[in-house]
C-alpha cells in the first residue's frame, strides 16, 4: 500500500498564495494618508446615485480590496471578476486581478507587482487605487453644506464642486436656493496638480467658473472621450491675476481606458464617460457653476444663511444708493482697487459722476442673484445676476459680474463687468 | 512587451508510469510498449506512434499507450489530437492526475488558461501531492496575471501568448526526456530519483497486491529532529514579537512531531476551531482523512527546516517553511506556510498552504 503523500494534501486544488504578503498589499493602501486604518464603510447604502448601473465599479472594487485584507482572496478574485466583466477597461481592476492571481504563485509585497513593468504607469494606478479608497472611506458631512454656495439663484438647476485633493466632483442640486448633495465622481486633475498659471503648464485652475459650452463627441478626437464641456477659465479675477491659458475642460476617458490616474490631464477635469453622460443632463449651458477647489469647507447651513444676507445686504446697499443718485454713496461701494475692464477705479469714478449729473431719475432692478464664494479666499464673493436699469435718459438690461472684496467689516466691489 | 515569466513556464508533461496500477499485461506487450517508449524518447515520434497504434488496435482501452500517443501526439504539435486523447484519458480514469495536467499543458499552449487551470484543479484533487500540477498551475496564474497586468497597463497583449508557446514547447522536449525513466520490470514503480513528486497514484490497490520498492537508503534517523531553536530567524526585533515567535515555532515543532509520531488527536489538536479545511470540506470529513493518513503509515518522519516568521499582528503570525515529509513509501519536500493564531494562550493553525 502506498503511503498517502502529504505535503501537498493540506489546501489541494487551491494552492494559496503566501497571505502575509498580500494582506501587505492592502495595509498599504489602507495606510494612505487621511485614510487611517479606518473601516470602510457601505457607502453604497447612502450614496444616492442617479441612474445607477447595475455594478458600482469604484465600490465593488473597493470592496476587493477589503476581500483582501480580510484574507478573502477568491472572493476578491470574484469581485474584481464582476468589476471586469461590466467594465472591461478597468485598468486599475485589471491590475489587483493581476496581483491576485500572481499572488498564487508567488508572494506579492505590494500594489501593482507586475514583474518588469514599467513605473510609471504602475504608479499612476496606485495613485488612483489611494484615490479611489481615500474617497470611498471618505465621511461627506451630511449636515453640512460647501462655504462655497452662498446662493444659488432660481435658474441654477446644479452646482459642480470639484475638491482636487480629493479626486472628486460634487453634484449639488437646488432646491429652492439650498444646495443638496446629489452625488460625486472620480475625476482627473492636471498632471502638475493646480493653480494653473499659464498656457501649457498643465494644471487645474482653481476659481468660480461655469459651463460655456457643449462639444458633442462626434466633433472631438477620442481623447476626450464622451463629450467635453469648457468652462469659463480664465475669468475676470484669474485675468486680473495675469493668468493665462485657456480651454479648461470638463471631458470624458479616451475609449480604451474605463478612468485615467488622478493627474494626468492638460489642466481639464476628467471623468469617466460614463460620468461625464449622466453629468451632462445636469448641464445648463452659460448656467451651471463649476467651483474648483483644493478642500471644501464644509459649515453648518446656518453659516450660509448668515453669509448669504450679510452679501445681501451690501448688494442691496449698493442698489439702492445706485437709483438714490448720491454719488458718493454709490461710489463708496467700490473698493480702491477697482476695475472694470481697461477702466481704473478713477476713470470709473468720473464717468459715472458724469453720467449721473445727465439724469434726473434711475431705476435697478435685480434678478437672479447668485452669490459664490471664491475657494482658498474668504474675502472674495463673486456675485451676478440680471440687471434691469432703466433711467430719464437711457434704459438697458443685462447680465453683470461683480467681485466683491471683504476690507475689515465691509464689502467693497473690486471688479464689475457685464457677463 | 510581456513582463511575465522571468522563468519560463515551466509547464511539465507528466510522465505517466502506469505499469504500478494497470495491472495485468503480458509480457510480449510490455515490450512492445518499452519499445515504442523508447522510440519516443529517442525524438523518433513517427515510428513510435506506429508502435503505440498497433498496441492500441489489441487493446484499444489500454491507459498506457493512449497516454504515451498522447504525448507522441503533443511532440508532433498536433495539439487537438492530443487534447483529444488527454481528455478522454480523464474520462475514463479520472482519478489519475497526469492525463488532467497534460490536458492543461496543451490548454495553456493555446492561451486558453481558464481551462488549463480547470484542468489542473482536477488534476490536484485527484491527487493532492502532485507537484508539477502544482507547479503548472502557479505558472498559469503567473500567466493569467500577467494578462492582466498587459490589460491594466495597456501593453500589447499578442507577444505574451507567443512567449508562452515557446517557453513551453521548449519545456516539454526537456521534461519528457528526462521526466520518464525507463522502468526496468514491470509492476515496479518509478525508481527513486526520477520524480519524486509525480509519485504513482491513487487507486488504492489491495495491500497485498504492491510491494512498494523502497530503496531502503533512506536515512532514517537523520530525518528530522526539531530544529534548535537558533535556526530561527526572527523577522521582528520587538520583544513581544519575539515572545510569540518562540511559542509560535515550539508549537510547529509540537505539531511535526505529534505527526512523526502517528498522534492522531494530538496532531489534530493543533488546529483551530475555524481552522479552514484544504477543500472546504467539514471539519470531520477533513478529520477523518487525517486520520487515515497519520495513522496509517508504518513510520513518519517530519520536519521543520528554515522557519520564517511573519507577524500579522499579535494574534496572527505565520511561518513559512521547508516541509521534509518522509515515510516508508514517500519522501516529499516542499514548502509550506502555517497561518497560527492565537486563542487564549495557544497558538492554533488556522490555515495550511502549501507552494512555494
Amino acid at each position: 500500500m502506498l503511503a498517502l503523500p502529504d505535503l501537498h494534501s493540506v489546501n489541494a486544488g487551491k494552492p494559496r498564495p503566501l497571505i502575509t504578503a498580500v494582506i501587505t498589499i492592502a495595509l498599504l493602501l489602507w495606510a494612505t494618508p487621511g485614510t487611517g486604518a479606518q473601516e470602510v464603510r457601505s457607502k453604497n447604502a447612502t450614496k444616492t446615485q442617479p441612474n445607477t448601473p447595475v455594478v458600482e465599479p469604484e465600490s465593488a472594487l473597493v470592496k476587493t480590496l477589503v476581500e483582501i485584507r480580510n484574507n478573502r482572496l477568491d472572493e476578491a478574485l470574484i469581485e474584481v471578476n464582476t468589476v471586469l466583466a461590466s467594465y472591461p477597461n478597468f485598468r486599475l481592476a485589471h491590475l489587483i486581478k493581476g496581483d491576485l492571481l500572481l499572488s498564487r504563485s508567488r508572494p506579492l509585497k505590494e500594489l501593482g507587482e507586475a514583474p518588469n513593468a514599467p513605473r510609471e504607469p504602475v504608479e499612476d494606478l496606485r495613485e488612483e487605487a489611494h484615490a479611489r479608497l481615500a474617497r470611498y472611506n471618505r465621511e461627506r458631512p451630511t449636515d453640512r453644506v460647501p462655504k462655497f454656495l452662498v446662493k444659488l439663484n432660481a435658474e441654477q438647476k446644479h452646482a459642480l464642486i470639484v475638491d482636487t485633493r480629493q479626486s472628486t466632483l460634487y453634484v449639488f442640486e437646488n432646491r429652492n436656493g439650498e444646495p443638496y448633495y446629489l452625488t460625486d465622481y472620480y475625476v482627473t486633475i492636471g498632471k502638475n496638480g493646480v493653480d494653473k498659471h499659464k498656457e501649457g503648464d498643465k494644471r487645474t485652475p482653481l476659481g468660480v467658473y461655469h459651463v460655456t459650452s457643449n462639444l458633442p463627441r462626434a466633433k472631438l478626437p477620442d481623447l476626450y472621450g464622451s463629450g467635453a464641456y469648457p468652462i469659463s477659465y480664465p475669468n475676470e479675477f484669474d485675468k486680473r491675476e495675469g493668468r493665462g491659458g485657456k480651454g479648461i475642460w470638463l471631458h470624458g476617458t479616451p475609449s480604451a481606458t474605463y478612468s485615467r490616474p488622478p493627474r494626468a490631464s492638460d489642466g481639464c477635469v476628467a471623468l469617466t464617460n460614463q460620468d461625464l453622460d449622466i453629468l451632462g443632463k445636469s448641464l445648463q449651458i452659460g448656467i451651471t457653476p463649476v467651483i474648483i477647489s483644493e478642500g471644501i469647507e464644509w459649515v453648518k447651513p446656518e453659516a450660509v444663511t448668515a453669509l448669504r444676507k450679510e452679501l445681501l445686504t451690501e448688494v442691496e446697499a449698493w442698489r439702492k444708493d445706485w437709483a438714490s443718485l448720491n454719488i458718493d454713496a454709490y461710489l463708496q461701494h467700490y473698493a480702491p482697487g477697482f476695475t472694470s475692464g481697461s477702466q481704473s477705479l478713477d476713470e470709473w469714478k468720473q464717468q459715472k459722476r458724469s453720467l449721473n449729473a445727465s439724469k434726473t431719475w434711475i431705476k435697478v432692478g435685480l434678478k437672479n442673484v447668485s452669490v459664490f464664494l471664491y475657494p482658498g479666499r474668504n474675502d472674495l464673493a463673486v456675485v451676478a445676476f440680471e440687471q434691469n436699469y432703466s433711467s430719464s435718459n437711457l434704459s438697458n438690461q443685462m447680465r453683470k459680474r461683480q467681485y466683491w472684496l471683504r476690507e475689515k467689516a465691509s464689502w467693497r466691489i473690486l471688479y464689475e463687468g457685464s457677463a | 512587451m510581456t513582463f511575465m515569466p522571468s522563468r519560463p513556464l515551466s509547464v511539465q508533461i507528466a510522465a505517466l508510469l502506469a505499469a504500478l496500477f494497470f495491472g495485468s499485461v503480458c509480457n510480449a506487450q510490455n515490450d512492445e510498449f518499452q519499445e515504442a517508449q523508447k522510440l519516443f524518447r529517442g525524438g523518433q515520434y513517427a515510428q513510435a506512434l506506429e508502435r503505440v497504434d498497433v498496441l492500441l488496435k489489441s487493446s484499444p482501452k489500454d491507459a498506457r499507450s493512449r497516454f504515451l500517443k498522447g504525448l507522441i501526439l503533443t511532440e508532433q504539435n498536433k495539439t487537438a489530437e492530443a487534447i483529444r486523447i488527454f481528455s478522454a484519458l480523464t474520462e475514463d480514469y479520472p482519478e489519475l492526475p497526469e492525463p488532467y495536467n497534460n490536458l492543461a499543458v496543451l490548454y495553456a499552449q493555446q492561451g486558453q488558461y481558464d481551462k488549463a487551470r480547470n484542468a489542473l484543479d482536477l488534476s490536484i484533487r485527484t491527487h493532492p501531492s502532485y507537484a508539477t500540477a502544482h507547479e503548472n498551475l502557479g505558472d498559469i496564474y503567473a500567466k493569467m496575471a500577467s494578462q492582466a497586468y498587459d490589460k491594466a497597463l495597456q501593453l500589447d497583449k499578442g507577444n505574451a501568448g507567443a512567449q508562452t508557446k515557446l517557453g513551453l514547447i521548449k519545456e516539454l522536449f526537456s521534461s519528457s526526456g528526462k521526466g520518464v525513466k525507463p522502468s526496468a520490470t514491470k509492476g515496479e514503480p518509478v525508481e527513486k530519483g526520477a520524480t519524486v513528486l509525480t509519485a504513482p497514484v491513487a487507486k488504492p490497490a489491495p495491500a497485498a497486491a504492491v510491494t512498494p520498492q523502497t530503496p531502503p537508503s533512506a536515512p532514517a534517523a537523520a530525518a528530522s529532529p526539531p530544529a534548535p531553536a537558533k535556526a530561527v530567524e526572527p523577522v521582528t526585533t520587538k520583544p513581544a514579537a519575539d515572545q510569540s515567535s518562540a511559542e509560535v515555532l515550539k508549537t510547529v515543532y509540537g505539531w511535526a512531531q505529534a505527526w512523526s509520531n502517528n498522534d492522531v488527536s494530538s496532531y489534530l489538536a493543533y488546529y483551530a476551531k475555524d481552522f479552514r479545511t484544504p477543500q472546504g470540506e467539514s471539519r470531520s470529513e477533513w478529520e477523518a482523512s487525517r486520520k487515515v493518513r497519520i495513522a496509517k503509515p508504518k513510520k513518519i518522519e517530519v520536519g521543520v527546516e528554515q522557519p520564517k516568521i511573519s507577524v500579522t499582528d499579535a494574534k496572527r503570525i505565520s511561518v513559512t517553511f521547508r516541509q521534509n515529509y518522509n515515510s516508508p513509501n514517500l519522501k516529499v519536500t516542499g514548502m509550506k506556510t502555517l497561518v497560527m493564531v492565537k486563542n487564549g494562550d495557544r497558538w492554533q493553525i488556522q490555515q495550511e498552504l502549501v507552494g512555494s
